[in-house]
């Protein structure tokens, strides 16, 4: 009884491991300052898979429109730090909020159908708030982008600075919380009746569980952390553009949560990671064509099968965790 | 107004071509094809080329884009579709989308980003107007042309499927693989059969449509949804379905960018959402199939 009530528990605890690797990861913007930039944009697209992860790898909803919420996250804090304050934590909650009463209303869409069904709904909503973030061009900036976005210090004390310092850290501390709350939420008996109705819907609504209702309450949650990781880069960057309304944003995520594993929170983080720093490499030597390889290694990875692929590369994990069982 | 719905109907026919294909792959393997307007824009890129390079007549090389495209099908299916036929669907969405990257980048190196255009032949430029006011109707030589062709395939392909052999075998595998592989039909020489003429059928709208849609390397995803609305709207047992579903789409598309020119495709994917909630199996399904 103990035992199995342990099992259980386990994993949602914190591992002796995983205190050194946040703590490394928050000192990395103080080791390497000239690398703050692109630390802050992989916390920010690890919070992005994070929250894919949650709708894809918990409950297995396939879509191709999260960047909706990315992006609408994007939008609000932006316009909020433009017309009513700059204060970037409230912005933040305003992002949140927005893209959480937009995937409350979206919950409504992917309830019913095969997973075709679901792809074309997700995939058009997306494409619904691109067209709209262009036409409402007096509010949003149309084309041209949201400019002139001036972030006020955060919590009154740090200055955005140019080189991402504080940018890397905000992002990274939200990482952080976010992450805890999620593996809670995941690991409750909550989350339990997620990955059963992934494994299977008809035994899930045989057993008693509120399918519909539960996906709905999951999809808002993801949508509003996906919003989260758009206001951050919203706020970071100083900048919303058409772009986090893209196509390839859905799409990249979703690649990003492959390489590093689905239904694993560490996934998103650890496939953010590979992947903006294979993109850095690949378009420094081809800044053109690097989607040929990114193709590439899509057509690759699901042809030669991801464990097959991955192997080497989790026994690496393996031995650098260390200790571990 | 009669010149919209003409239009309309020229835009939806050519977009029934396009999708047709992916419409029968995906109800017969049940295999989400992202990469399918990627087919489209080699067959378009293949009559752009011939014509600008060697000069060869516009008529000669629309069967030579199907050709094309369909042996690139045939080729792709047998050595990479076919292993993830029973793979997950995610599996499957990632797959097409790392093609499909992989073509518009490809075409992107070697034939430039810009838009490419289409001589066509003077007896297809002229334009034809019937009627007065209001209800005057205005004919493009072209729209004409791409209607007549279209209707003949899809009358064509309506023959095959329901009198031909090769009609009933694709109907039975389609309808339910195991038991049509039960009775002996070679199931996977359909799939091939079937994957190459669709992927030729896209590659023959795609040459069709260069000068209507235009042509440039990020073609296969700008046309992607609208493939796709067509197969989810008009389910995947039929080719009236999709027919249906292209014409409607053809049509809202024009009507709408016309009349309220400032709601762009917003009046489009707001439909497609709307009947997707309502039938999530499309608008015109079989009952009785799979």
């Amino acid at each position: 009884m103990h035992t199995a009530q342990d099992t259980l528990l386990s994993g949602g605890r914190w591992k002796r491991w995983e205190y050194p690797l946040w703590a490394l990861a928050l000192a990395v913007p103080l080791l390497l300052p000239s690398h703050a930039l692109i630390v802050n944009e992989i916390a920010i697209v690890a919070l992005f898979a994070l929250a894919l992860d949650l709708i894809l790898g918990y409950t297995g909803i396939v879509s191709l429109g999260h960047a909706a919420f990315f992006g609408m996250g994007a939008y609000s804090a932006a316009l909020f730090a433009k017309l009513v304050m700059p204060d970037p934590l409230l912005g933040l909650l305003v992002g949140i909020a927005a893209a959480g009463v937009l995937g409350a209303l979206c919950s409504a869409t992917i309830l019913r159908g095969t997973d075709l069904t679901r792809l074309m709904v997700t995939l058009g909503v997306g494409l619904i708030l691109m067209e709209l973030a262009n036409k409402l061009d007096w509010l949003t900036g149309g084309a041209d982008g949201l400019q002139g976005v001036v972030m006020g210090p955060l919590l009154g004390r740090f200055e955005f600075d140019l080189y991402g310092q504080t940018a890397a850290w905000y992002s990274m501390t939200v990482l952080l919380l976010v992450f805890a709350v999620a593996r809670r939420f995941v690991n409750s008996p909550f989350g339990a009746t997620l990955k059963a109705i992934r494994d299977n819907r008809l035994r899930a609504m045989a057993i008693g569980i509120p399918v519909n209702s539960r996906l709905a309450v999951v999809y808002t949650v993801a949508a509003a952390v996906a919003g989260a990781a758009g206001a951050l880069l919203a706020q970071t960057t100083g900048f919303a553009s058409l772009d986090v309304f893209e196509f390839h944003r859905s799409a990249d995520v979703m690649l990003i949560l492959v390489i590093g594993g689905v239904g694993w929170l560490y996934g998103g983080v650890a496939g953010a990671i590979v992947f903006k720093l294979m993109q850095d490499a690949i378009s420094s030597i081809t800044p053109e064509y690097w989607t040929f390889w990114i193709g590439l290694f899509l057509v690759v990875l699901v042809s030669v099968g991801r464990e097959r692929l991955i192997r080497p590369w989790t026994w690496f994990g393996r031995g650098a965790k260390g200790g571990q069982p | 107004m009669l010149t919209i719905l003409f239009d309309g109907i020229a835009y939806g026919m050519l977009l029934f071509i396009l999708a047709v294909g992916l419409a029968v792959t995906m109800g017969l393997m049940n295999f989400i094809n992202l990469a399918h307007g990627a087919f489209a824009m080699v067959g378009g890129y293949i009559t752009v080329l011939l014509m600008q390079k060697m000069d060869v007549p516009f008529l000669l090389c629309l069967p030579l884009a199907f050709v094309g495209a369909a042996v690139l099908g045939g080729i792709l299916e047998r050595t990479l579709y076919r292993p993830l036929y029973h793979k997950p669907h995610l599996d499957q969405v990632l797959f097409s989308i790392g093609l499909t990257f992989m073509a518009v980048a490809t075409a992107t190196y070697f034939i430039g980003s810009s838009q490419q255009n289409v001589q066509l032949p003077e007896w297809l430029k002229g334009r034809t107007e019937l009627g007065e006011g209001a209800w005057m109707l205005g004919m493009g030589h072209y729209r004409l042309f791409i209607i007549a062709v279209c209707a003949a395939l899809t009358v064509g392909l309506q023959y095959v499927l329901v009198k031909t052999r090769f009609g009933s075998r694709l109907r039975a595998s389609v309808d339910d693989q195991r038991v049509a592989a039960g009775l002996g039909i070679n199931v996977n020489t359909v799939f091939l059969g079937t994957f190459a003429v669709g992927s030729g059928l896209a590659g023959l709208g795609g040459a069709l449509g260069a000068e209507v849609l235009g042509l440039d390397p990020s073609f296969p995803l700008k046309f992607m949804i609208y493939f796709l609305i067509v197969v989810a709207v008009g389910g995947t047992s039929s080719i009236t379905g999709p027919l249906l579903a292209a014409l409607l789409l053809g049509v809202a598309d024009v009507a709408g960018k016309y009349y309220i020119p400032k709601m762009g495709g917003f009046i489009v994917y707001s439909l497609m959402i709307a009947i997707l909630i309502w039938r999530p199996q499309g608008l015109f399904v079989r009952k009785g199939g799979k």
